[in-house]
């Protein structure tokens, strides 16, 4: 996963920010706002991507059929039949069992994006107090917290997370979990690494003085200075979960039917490429792609935009 | 240096027993088993294979039986489903292609990715970095299992250029399917890393000062700016690999290459324990290897780094 | 081609082709002209579990094992058997005890005559706990006598009921008469095996450097998952009449990648990706084959006592089944020349007729009317149903197609549930599932192996249905000379009791090359021999 990469470049990253945060505060979000704002091409992908989390939403209102329904005159003759048309209602064309494209796009992106955000959501969670947990603790339980992530860093992840879905059946829950799981190890090791100097710092060491219990530091001291890290780093994170979801998908361990995804319904249109329905590879291929760059770029942009050190 | 390298096989070890154990639980807490069949054996005749395969024993025997036959003769046990084969004979095949097109796919993406980001970086807004952001954003994003038959399409029916899958040894037409399957995306990955980090560190003030002094253009290039430059690339090399073995599991099934992702794939829908043991050993100890690597080029490139 | 008709032209062969290579020349019956390059290339989806004949356990395992090795009877293109190593054999009055009487030209690869010796040697080392075959059982099915008790290990395998009276003399004793008993030896788990060989070099005598075959092919290179090469083996008895040189299998997991790389020319020989026969069909007329298969695709009720309550109500079965559009299953979503099945058993079974059932006669408007007033009847409105099937595109749109159908005509909600093959048994098998899917292909050409699917006793009975008129009639049939009306009568208890849904019996979709001649399309087993095929020139 492309994820863990971002862990020796984030550390310098996260340096940064944390220490911004402290000196400026308050002001820190109102600067990066608006240089955010002046990144053009980050915020055309905010409105792009916004663009199509409304049509997941949304784009159910307008469907003339519904995601499972069968169209019983197409059945049989989607190649010549199924191509997309106003006139027939299915503006997308039809899946190769004459069900309504647009509506399983409407439903498909939903799913994708949720599995991208609660997968992030689910990483940064369990990474972030991991992490904090470590670093506050220091001395033998970090040592022995951070050698278990070393030793996890070396497992061959996506095996087991197809060994997981195997053994706990798919789900979208398992899916959301184990694609989480999967990406923690790079949160846990940067919010340690911040957690570790901001422990030294005054407010902390005064939190600490006035007797103030370390769960309760770690989550109103630490965490709260490690929020914009933790949020470049999710929304990195959101592109690997939505890929990953898409191999699955093309396992065979994906999402059930009717469900469907865009990984599903890609790797359905793969399957039939070459026999005169390219629109069912085209359609989906193309949602896919459009969100993958407004992610890229979004993520690129938060991060330009917090980091102090452009300034 | 030393230290690096011994501190990591120290952690190898229960890196690797982890692992093992972690894949023995998981396995054996699947659904069905390895002789669960669509003809359901007659209980005596599976008491007879399973006995034959010593998977009547209780799981920690099973487990330290396995652990100590790898250990001792680095013998992984026979294959549950493919009985003319061992695990031994299956990795002896499958590592090879694994590693070859791993490898090949590695070095494309590396030997391309890292020029052209750094062309695109110092030619910024010119057509070749328009062209290298463009096919970095296409390429990132289009999966390998929608390229992969897509080459096979195009090079193999329309051209008739190239061998529709195999391996055939390795002779080199079988390889470049392959190759372009799974290099494409890091390559992409590669060339925007090293266009960003390229111009980050053209704008740095150093790199001001040396130009001011009037040294030659593509000296300061190549003299001052490439190797702070490769560092945030050094350290996405580790993830490429990682990436590339589970890439593998695409490349196989779509080139029936015969790599060692597609044996583990199967292995698990299989239930084949000892081929999905093996394999899943074998892909941790090269990960500990290569990060290993990875970590040790990044300390050549970057004097500071100490271990 | 059958091999009395080989034997008659024998001598012509010979004096035709100066040498073992018939290639490049025209065949010796039908004079067509014969390529130069005499090479088939087939694709098969999964590498093959073995090619030792008593171990193997999968189809594209038992096609290498088919050319490698001969077993007493073969098949000719219509499945009738033919003579193989087996020239004729006679039966006792109660049809207990079998002598076969086997040729003796037929030869091992290494030089050695192949004697009833090596059978006896093969069927021990099958029935053999500690082989550990996964086909052990196959020794109960032909009925051998004491299979059981060697199988426990209570009996030493000599004890088998089998022996050699003298080299080309084979007396197989049984437990209880069976009157099929010689459709069974074609069989791939009871083909010979070298006792020497597998001595000499235990696990690994079926590597190609140490194989010895009695086939007419041998194996020359295997590169496991990508694959596997036989070549001619100069030794086989009927070697002059063998026309193709060299069979190469390849590994190919994507049904689409094989199709491109047939049309590129890579194969002669591909299945058809479900649902593209009728395209494939109009733009490569020669290419296209379809032909029945000896099998039957099913749902089947959870009839166990902690099954779902609703399914226990037979009207419910009925109506669901009734609700199943098998024409549109059949025409519309598989599109591959299957057929629409109401009973169990295949229509292409040998020496059986489909029976009439009540429902199979009616219309589907009349059938779907009836659904929902059988519905109604049974009071299950809002009825929950999940219905569990194994991963596979074909399975997917199946499943897909009937959930529609019993959600739009009958109201009722359907879940899908997708499972991966080995998870999918398990459930199946456990009885933790309410609908599920079933397919069921016939280890030998008769209806009894369809339809004890359905005894109560049955291990392959996953919906644990159970009726005694059913146990009696197929336990009289066993033994039975026309065991006809028996059949009719459990399909229309079948039919009418509804333990499982027939949905549609299967059909064989390749694409072949034209130039690929006498791919037995009659034979509803697919049981093809690659010593009967040959390419003509191009």
């Amino acid at each position: 996963m492309r994820s863990m990469s971002k862990s020796k470049e984030m550390q310098e990253f996260a340096e940064n920010v944390v220490d911004a945060a402290e000196v400026q505060g308050r002001s820190l979000w109102t600067d990066a706002r608006a240089r955010f704002k002046k990144n053009r091409a980050a915020m055309i992908s905010v409105y792009v991507l916004l663009a199509v989390a409304l049509f997941a939403i949304f784009g159910g209102y307008f469907a003339q059929w519904s995601n499972e329904e069968i169209d019983w005159s197409i059945l049989g003759n989607v190649p010549t039949k199924g191509m997309p048309s106003i006139e027939n209602g299915h503006y997308f064309g039809v899946d190769d069992l004459g069900r309504d494209l647009y509506a399983r796009v409407v439903q498909g992106s939903g799913i994708s994006l949720m599995v991208g955000l609660i997968g992030a959501i689910v990483a940064v969670v369990f990474g972030t107090f991991y992490g904090a947990v470590s670093g506050y603790a220091g001395g033998r339980v970090d040592g022995i917290m951070m050698r278990i992530v070393d030793i996890l860093y070396s497992v061959p992840f996506f095996f087991i997370l197809v060994l997981l879905l195997v053994v706990f059946g798919r789900s979208i829950l398992m899916i959301f979990v184990g694609i989480g799981l999967v990406s923690w190890l790079g949160v846990a090791r940067v919010v340690r690494g911040q957690t570790l100097s901001l422990k030294n710092r005054e407010f902390v060491q005064a939190a600490r003085a006035t007797g103030v219990p370390s769960h309760i530091i770690i989550f109103r001291h630490i965490v709260p200075n490690l929020f914009g890290v933790i949020i470049v780093y999710g929304s990195l994170l959101v592109p690997d979960m939505i890929l990953a979801e898409s191999f699955i998908s093309f396992l065979g361990l994906g999402v059930q039917e009717p469900q469907t995804s865009w990984g599903a319904l890609i790797s359905e249109g793969t399957k039939t490429m070459q026999y005169g329905t390219l629109w069912q590879l085209l359609i989906p291929l193309f949602f896919f792609t459009v969100v993958m760059f407004s992610l890229f770029y979004i993520g690129d942009g938060l991060r330009d935009a917090l980091d102090p050190k452009d300034r | 240096m030393l230290n690096l390298i011994l501190r990591r096989f120290a952690i190898a070890i229960p890196t690797l027993l982890t692992l093992t154990i972690i894949t023995y639980l998981l396995m054996h807490s699947a659904p069905g088993g390895p002789f669960t069949s669509e003809r359901p054996l007659p209980p005596q005749v599976l008491a007879n294979i399973e006995a034959k395969y010593g998977i009547d024993q209780p799981l920690y025997k099973q487990m330290w039986n396995y652990i100590v036959g790898v250990v001792t003769q680095f013998d992984f046990g026979p294959s549950f489903k493919y009985k003319d084969q061992t695990v031994n004979e299956i990795i002896a095949r499958g590592l090879p292609v694994t590693l070859t097109y791993g490898v090949l796919s590695f070095l494309a993406a590396v030997l391309v990715g890292i020029p052209l980001g750094i062309f695109a970086a110092i030619r910024q807004n010119t057509a070749v970095d328009y062209f290298a952001n463009a096919f970095a954003i296409v390429a990132q994003v289009l999966p390998n299992f929608v390229l992969g038959p897509l080459l096979i399409l195009f090079f193999t029916l329309w051209l008739g250029w190239l061998p529709g899958g195999g391996w055939n040894g390795g002779y080199w037409p079988h390889l470049i399917m392959p190759v372009i399957a799974l290099s494409t995306s890091y390559m992409a990955s590669v060339t925007r890393i090293m266009r960003s980090s390229m111009l980050e560190v053209l704008r740095s003030n150093y790199i001001r000062t040396a130009r001011a002094k009037g040294i030659p253009e593509h000296i300061v290039i190549i003299r001052h700016a490439l190797r702070p430059a490769m560092l945030p690339v050094i350290s996405y090399l580790g993830p490429v690999f990682v990436g590339m073995i589970t890439g593998s599991f695409i490349v196989d099934s779509v080139f029936s290459t015969g790599g060692l992702g597609y044996y583990f794939v199967n292995a698990a829908f299989n239930r084949d324990y000892a081929v999905m043991l093996g394999v899943t050993l074998l892909l941790g100890a090269l990960t500990i290897f290569f990060n290993l690597l990875v970590d040790l080029l990044y300390g050549v490139i970057d004097p500071q780094i100490r271990y | 081609m059958n091999p009395t008709m080989k034997a008659a032209l024998f001598a012509s062969a010979v004096a035709f082709a100066s040498g073992p290579l018939l290639a490049a020349g025209t065949h010796p019956v039908t004079g067509e002209a014969l390529a130069d390059e005499q090479v088939f290339t087939y694709r098969v989806l999964d590498e093959h579990t073995s090619v030792d004949p008593q171990l193997v356990e999968d189809v594209s395992g038992s096609e290498i094992v088919r050319d490698l090795f001969e077993g007493l009877y073969n098949q000719d293109a219509q499945g009738n058997l033919v003579p193989g190593v087996a020239l004729s054999h006679t039966t006792n009055d109660d049809k207990t005890v079998y002598t076969f009487t086997l040729r003796d030209n037929a030869k091992w690869s290494d030089g050695k005559a192949v004697t009833a010796g090596d059978f006896v040697y093969a069927w021990r080392r099958l029935a053999d706990p500690n082989t550990a075959s996964a086909y052990q059982w196959y020794m109960e099915v032909m009925g051998i006598k004491n299979a059981g008790p060697v199988m426990a290990g209570e009996m030493d395998p000599s004890e088998l009921g089998v022996k050699a009276i003298d080299d080309t003399t084979l007396e197989v004793t049984l437990e209880n008469s069976l009157p099929y008993f010689a459709l069974t030896t074609t069989h791939t788990s009871t083909f010979p095996s070298p006792s020497w060989a597998v001595e000499a070099h235990g696990a690994d005598w079926i590597k190609p450097e140490n194989i010895v075959v009695n086939g007419a092919y041998t194996l020359t290179e295997h590169v496991p998952n990508e694959r596997l090469v036989r070549e001619r083996n100069p030794m086989y008895w009927d070697n002059a009449d063998t026309i193709l040189e060299k069979v190469v299998a390849l590994v190919i997991n994507d049904d689409s990648v094989a199709l491109t790389r047939y049309m590129a020319g890579e194969l002669d020989r591909t299945e058809i990706p479900s649902g593209q026969y009728p395209q494939l069909k109009e733009s490569h007329p020669d290419e296209t084959v379809v032909f029945p298969r000896l099998c039957s695709y099913y749902y089947m009720f959870n009839l166990r006592d902690d099954g779902p309550e609703a399914l226990k109500d037979k009207r419910v079965r009925q109506a669901l089944s009734y609700a199943i559009d098998r024409d549109i299953i059949v025409d519309n979503v598989l599109q591959g020349g299957q057929t629409a099945a109401y009973t169990f058993t295949p229509g292409a079974t040998a020496n059986f007729t489909v029976p009439a059932v009540d429902y199979s006669t009616m219309s589907q408007a009349d059938r779907d009317a009836k659904a929902m007033e059988l519905m109604a009847e049974a009071g299950a409105d809002n009825l929950d149903v999940t219905l569990v099937y194994n991963t596979s595109e074909g399975h997917k749109k199946i499943a897909i197609a009937v959930s529609q159908m019993w959600k739009q005509k009958l109201g009722v909600n359907v879940t899908l549930e997708n499972q991966e093959w080995k998870t999918f048994l398990d459930t199946r098998g456990q009885g933790t599932y309410e609908v599920a899917r079933g397919g069921w292909c016939g280890d030998y050409n008769e209806a009894s192996t369809f339809l004890d699917l359905v005894q109560s006793g049955s291990g392959y009975n996953d919906s644990k249905y159970a009726s005694e008129q059913v146990d009696a009639l197929l336990a009289a049939a066993k033994t039975s000379d026309n065991p006809q009306p028996n059949y009719t009568r459990v399909e229309e208890i079948i039919a009418d009791d509804m333990p499982i849904i027939p949905i549609y019996h299967y059909a064989g979709n390749y694409m072949i090359k034209p130039d690929l001649k006498e791919w037995p399309i009659q034979n509803v087993e697919q049981n093809w021999y690659s010593k009967d095929l040959y390419k003509v020139a191009k």
